[in-house]
């Protein structure tokens, strides 16, 4: 047994259904094998864990119409390959139910119940124009570059998604 | 080998086979053995490294027909 918990750190830069899945899969694989784990989110990685109803309100002009175009939820992402206008993702998620797969949703809700800390990064949150209420309820708290290296620095597994 | 608690994980693959052991485990006293069955192959190579990095013991697996049953001993609380 471990004396002090390994930790992994992942980055999620990426906005698309399968390397969000990706991530949690490593990440609640994790937490499975008692590491300490934390998911930082970072620009379009930040759609992973937008609310999927709510209207994001940001200030400004440019925010607003940023936020129509990128709305972001679980429930819009993309694929990488084969997106096909949407119909990508629909046939992932029946391909995934067959084979009793979670959904992002499900990954998401396990991760936090096991511990993964959710954090979104401020200054793209501060770029985008997205208050803290624009995420969803699993999200651990928001956090900046110089938490995530020190983070990284102590962990032995780092990952850029 | 006589298991003390099973856990059925036929039809689900990587990673719930590992999460719902790591859960599973919770329920033992120390030295009881849990048995995991599984039909994902990953499970073979899975369940000895998830052993190694949370100290607990694989004790072995068999072949059932098309599922892989694995012995795990908690060794800790």
């Amino acid at each position: 047994m471990m004396a002090e918990k390994e930790k992994l750190t992942i980055v999620l830069f990426s906005g698309e259904l399968d390397k969000a899945l990706a991530a949690f899969m490593l990440a609640t694989t994790g937490a499975s094998m008692g590491m300490d784990v934390t998911i930082f989110f970072t620009f379009w990685g930040l759609n992973v864990i937008k609310k999927n109803e709510a209207k994001v309100k940001s200030k400004g002009f440019l925010r607003k119409m940023f936020n129509i175009v990128n709305r972001g939820g679980s429930k819009r992402l993309k694929l990488t390959h084969f997106n096909m206008l949407g119909m990508g993702p629909v046939m992932i998620g029946k391909l995934m139910k067959e084979i009793n797969m979670p959904s992002i949703d499900e990954f998401i809700t396990m991760a936090q119940e096991m511990g993964v800390k959710l954090m979104p990064c401020t200054t793209t949150c501060g770029l985008m124009g997205l208050p803290e209420d624009a995420f969803r309820s699993e999200v651990t708290s928001l956090a900046g570059a110089a938490f995530f290296l020190n983070e990284a620095r102590q962990s032995k597994v780092t990952l850029f998604i | 080998m006589k298991a003390d608690k099973t856990l059925d994980c036929v039809g689900l693959y990587c990673p719930m086979p590992i999460v719902k052991t790591a859960a599973k485990i919770k329920e033992l006293k120390v030295g009881e053995i849990l048995e995991i069955q599984a039909d994902d192959k990953g499970i073979k190579l899975d369940m000895p490294a998830w052993c190694q990095t949370t100290g607990h013991e694989c004790l072995g697996m068999e072949e059932v027909g098309k599922e892989i049953h694995v012995y795990v001993r908690k060794k800790h609380d």
